[in-house]
């Protein structure tokens, strides 16, 4: 079986691309550790591609450097980066069969033909693919295509993973489902993978760590969970999960407040009068009229503006204010008691003070 | 010499690495356009033997062709051919290539194919061809026999060109405008036919060059009166070398040049939109 | 009926090309007394005169055919890898030519390859060859001619096939660990021979009915099936002969074409074209 033998940690400093006056990447930094999963999460245009090509060696950086372990990498051609890659379109060589694809960077090493058959069959059973060797690629599905070109990068052993949202070409169902043999993949190969997607969902899903970029620059580097839980701006916690986001004053005691609810207390020591509460649509609860505000629990009162009942689910745009909505989404009981509510009706919303997510407005 | 250094391509192979392929393609680009603009100085020489470079400078070419009445009017000839066969050609080649393009019918494969067979057949074919059937109903020598052939010519040319114009345009915006209540006909003209303008202009130039630069089939089916300036030039060259012909190429190399940067600028704006 | 559009295009085409066709197919079965007879077909196969047109037509379309592969593949490649409006400006260079005129062209390697041509005096000047060599009214003359004729032929379709080649495919033959040289061999050129084999195929069909240039530059030392056709109507005014020559031509293009079409899908590269 596929040893996962030493995979290498990837070191980034202080690495720039300027394409005329455009900063595609900013004097970016990134360690990435030895086999770890790491997503580059973006929107298009961010530079999560220019980036995952610097490493691949498919552009040349203005500056900064690119480090494999100890070996700098920033001026090695590509044919010597020992990297496997899985392109967007799978870059299958058409020409050639399922198995020759797969054999082309053993042969390209003097692998003897025994070993590299040997090799390729093994690769084929690890994507699934086990009698698929002799077929041509325009015979293949999408998700055919999508494991054959996995089996391309990784049969020669390479011990740093990189993959250009590959899974962007695949319907739904084929998506969620190849990203957990995906994540199982890895775990067995144990090699260093980046892995660049647009797609936040996919990202939390299948992430050690996810570092969030927008206009060349990082956003925010950490786990699935903290990124989740606590954005670090407006944009990644934009980008990532649905929220609202209300716009809170500080006081002279140190007290956030939106309009005149309070929020949050203690944070006269930091700088900044406005601040952001960013709200998760999940967090927030439908609370009786009766229930009054504590320590614990903020109320939001609103009017409903749309109310949509959906089976399951039900849902409510609620109106706090002239300029701010929350949604929220709850499950129907049998008792119907969702039905009676209309638009119109009043909504009152509750929030725990301890599942607020509260950031620092940025001034623009 | 950074450019050297830089990147030429995916494999990140270096424009250095290169030079030995810019070197070549150099020298071939150098050999196709020498030869086809060598007549230009050639057509200034004095002398009355093709001489390169000329030794004496002079426009007594160009004031014999002038002067002829001969040169002249198989000049007016072929203008006059060229333009009929653009006025016939481009309708005619555009109507087949939208028919075929947009039906669905299963012949419309076969017509292609079929429409093309003037290029693949070889010319001296066409050539005999015509000038024994022409023989035999009269149409030899004549404008109309010529114009005729050369559409023929030009009809395949002016469809490979539309049909490639079609492609890149979205189909669409025709049944938006039909569901809108234009007929077909109206839709094709109010909505596709401005969108390819510069496709179908560039045909029209084109089909104009086909027929003023053909040879073959003018050297068979056009003769006296009505003797094309390629049928002239033909005898010229192989009876006696006149250096006529010189400044006569200089004006057909202009008239190419011309039409082909027309059609140039015309892609150009086509692509912008 | 939306197909009636392409009617006039259709009746031009029978009119000029298949009735003349047709014509030139029934007038080879005619003998010299006006009786129907396969003699102008047994007279090619007998007379040795004939045979030799053929190979010379053969041997001329082969040669000018590979002449053009090994000028134009590398000029098409270097086309290829450059950004789009660069290579529309240097394309000129191929296109200029396609579009003067074949008479122009001819005439002017006419006076290129004579004894005191420009060829032979840069040459000489350079050191190749000492005394002027002959080059034109001869074999050497029309192979030059025509390949000069016939290369934009190859390189327009093969530069079309070359810039459909999906750039990922040579990243990834990189990434794979391939060198450059090897990508080029391994992943490119196998890619691009289609394109290749569609544009050697126009040249080598449109060599085989070729008339002004070898008429021009062969000086009659170069005989080849269309110069002989015209040389039979001229001198003899024998239609069956030179029908019969006509349609033996026509059918070994069609043959070749057929096969041609059954390797690759010819559609593409018509579309591509242009």
């Amino acid at each position: 079986m596929i040893d996962s033998s030493k995979a290498l940690p990837i070191v980034i400093r202080g690495l720039t691309k300027k394409y005329g006056s455009l900063y595609a990447l900013d004097s970016v930094d990134l360690d990435v550790s030895s086999g770890e999963f790491l997503t580059l999460l973006g929107p298009s245009g961010s530079g999560k591609t220019t980036l995952l090509m610097a490493i691949a060696g498919f552009n040349r950086p203005d500056s900064g450097s690119i480090r494999f372990g100890d070996t700098e990498m920033i001026l090695a051609p590509p044919h010597r980066r020992e990297v496997g890659m899985v392109f967007q379109n799978y870059a299958l060589f058409p020409h050639m069969t399922v198995a020759e694809n797969i054999a082309f960077p053993l042969k390209l090493r003097r692998i003897g033909s025994k070993e590299s058959r040997q090799r390729v069959d093994e690769a084929l059973s690890t994507v699934q693919l086990s009698d698929l060797g002799g077929r041509r690629i325009d015979q293949l599905s999408g998700g055919q295509m999508q494991r054959v070109a996995l089996a391309r990068a990784f049969v020669f052993r390479p011990r740093i993973l990189l993959m250009d949202e590959p899974l962007s070409a695949l319907d739904k169902k084929l998506r969620e489902q190849m990203q957990i043999e995906l994540k199982q993949l890895h775990r067995k190969l144990g090699v260093t993978t980046v892995y660049v997607t647009h797609d936040q969902r996919e990202a939390l899903t299948m992430s050690d760590r996810i570092a969030v970029i927008n206009h060349g620059r990082f956003e925010q580097i950490e786990t699935p969970q903290a990124i989740y839980n606590a954005p670090a701006n407006p944009f990644v916690a934009d980008f990532i999960g649905e929220s609202a986001m209300l716009p809170m004053k500080r006081n002279s005691s140190g007290d956030l407040f939106y309009q005149d609810l309070l929020i949050a207390s203690g944070y006269s020591e930091l700088s900044g009068e406005e601040w952001l509460l960013v709200i998760r649509p999940e967090r927030l609860f439908a609370v009786q009229d009766s229930t009054p505000a504590s320590d614990q629990t903020i109320i939001f009162t609103g009017v409903i503006t749309e109310f949509v009942y959906q089976g399951e689910t039900a849902f409510a745009l609620v109106s706090i204010s002239d300029q701010h909505n929350l949604s929220i989404r709850f499950g129907t009981d049998s008792s119907g008691s969702q039905n009676l509510m209309r638009n119109g009706d009043t909504l009152r919303l509750g929030l725990k003070r301890s599942e607020t997510i509260i950031i620092p407005k940025p001034s623009t | 010499m950074g450019f050297w250094k830089k990147p030429a391509s995916e494999t990140q192979i270096t424009h250095g690495d290169r030079l030995w392929l810019y070197v070549v393609a150099l020298v071939i680009m150098l050999l196709l356009i020498i030869p086809t603009v060598i007549v230009v100085p050639m057509s200034f020489s004095d002398s009355q033997y093709l001489e390169f470079p000329p030794s004496h400078w002079s426009l007594r070419w160009y004031e014999e062709y002038f002067d002829s009445a001969k040169w002249i009017r198989s000049t007016m000839t072929s203008f006059q051919i060229g333009v009929l066969t653009m006025l016939v050609a481009t309708p005619l080649g555009t109507m087949a290539a939208y028919a075929l393009y947009v039906s669905e019918h299963r012949a419309a494969r076969t017509i292609f194919v079929f429409l093309i067979t003037p290029m693949i057949v070889p010319v001296i074919l066409i050539a005999i061809g015509t000038f024994y059937v022409f023989g035999q109903l009269g149409l030899n020598n004549t404008i109309g026999g010529l114009v005729l052939a050369h559409t023929s010519l030009a009809t395949p040319l002016v469809m490979i060109i539309i049909t490639a114009a079609l492609r890149t345009y979205d189909l669409n915006q025709e049944r938006v405008a039909r569901s809108l209540g234009a007929s077909r006909l109206k839709a094709f003209f109010l909505i596709t036919l401005p969108q390819i303008r510069f496709s179908i202009l560039t045909a029209a130039l084109l089909s104009f060059l086909t027929s003023f630069d053909e040879v073959i089939i003018s050297i068979f089916i056009s003769g006296g009166v009505n003797a094309t300036l390629t049928k002239q030039m033909f005898s010229a060259l192989r009876d006696y070398i006149d250096p006529t012909i010189a400044a006569i190429s200089t004006i057909m190399v202009f008239i190419s040049t011309t039409l082909l940067l027309a059609t140039q600028f015309f892609k150009a704006r086509q692509e912008k939109k | 009926m939306l197909l009636g559009l392409a009617a006039p295009s259709i009746l031009i085409i029978i009119a000029v090309i298949m009735i003349p066709l047709g014509w030139l197919f029934y007038l080879s079965l005619i003998g010299k007394g006006g009786e129907f007879s396969l003699v102008n077909y047994q007279k090619m196969i007998e007379y040795k005169s004939y045979a030799r047109v053929y190979l010379t037509t053969f041997e001329v379309s082969f040669l000018t055919t590979l002449v053009c592969i090994l000028i134009g593949y590398p000029l098409a490649y270097f086309l290829a890898q450059l950004p789009q409006r660069m290579a529309g400006i240097f394309m000129l260079t191929v296109l200029l030519p396609f579009w003067t005129s074949l008479l122009v062209r001819t005439y002017a390697w006419l006076v290129l390859l004579q004894k005191k041509g420009l060829l032979n005096e840069f040459a000489i000047q350079i050191g190749l060859w000492e005394t002027p060599v002959k080059l034109v009214h001869n074999m050497t003359g029309t192979l030059i001619g025509m390949a000069h004729i016939m290369l934009p032929f190859l390189v327009l379709p093969l530069y079309g096939a070359m810039r459909r080649i999906e750039p990922d495919l040579m990243r990834a033959a990189a990434n794979l660990g391939a060198k450059p040289v090897q990508v080029f061999w391994k992943v490119f050129f196998p890619m691009s021979l289609p394109g290749m084999v569609a544009g050697s195929l126009i040249v080598f069909v449109l060599c085989l009915g070729f008339y002004v240039t070898p008429a021009v530059l062969g000086g009659g030392r170069v005989v080849m099936v269309a110069t002989q056709i015209t040389a039979i109507l001229e001198n003899q005014f024998n239609w069956g002969a030179a029908s019969a020559l006509g349609v033996v031509l026509l059918i070994a293009t069609l043959i070749i074409l057929y096969l041609a079409g059954r390797l690759l899908k010819l559609d593409n590269v018509l579309f591509g074209r242009n």
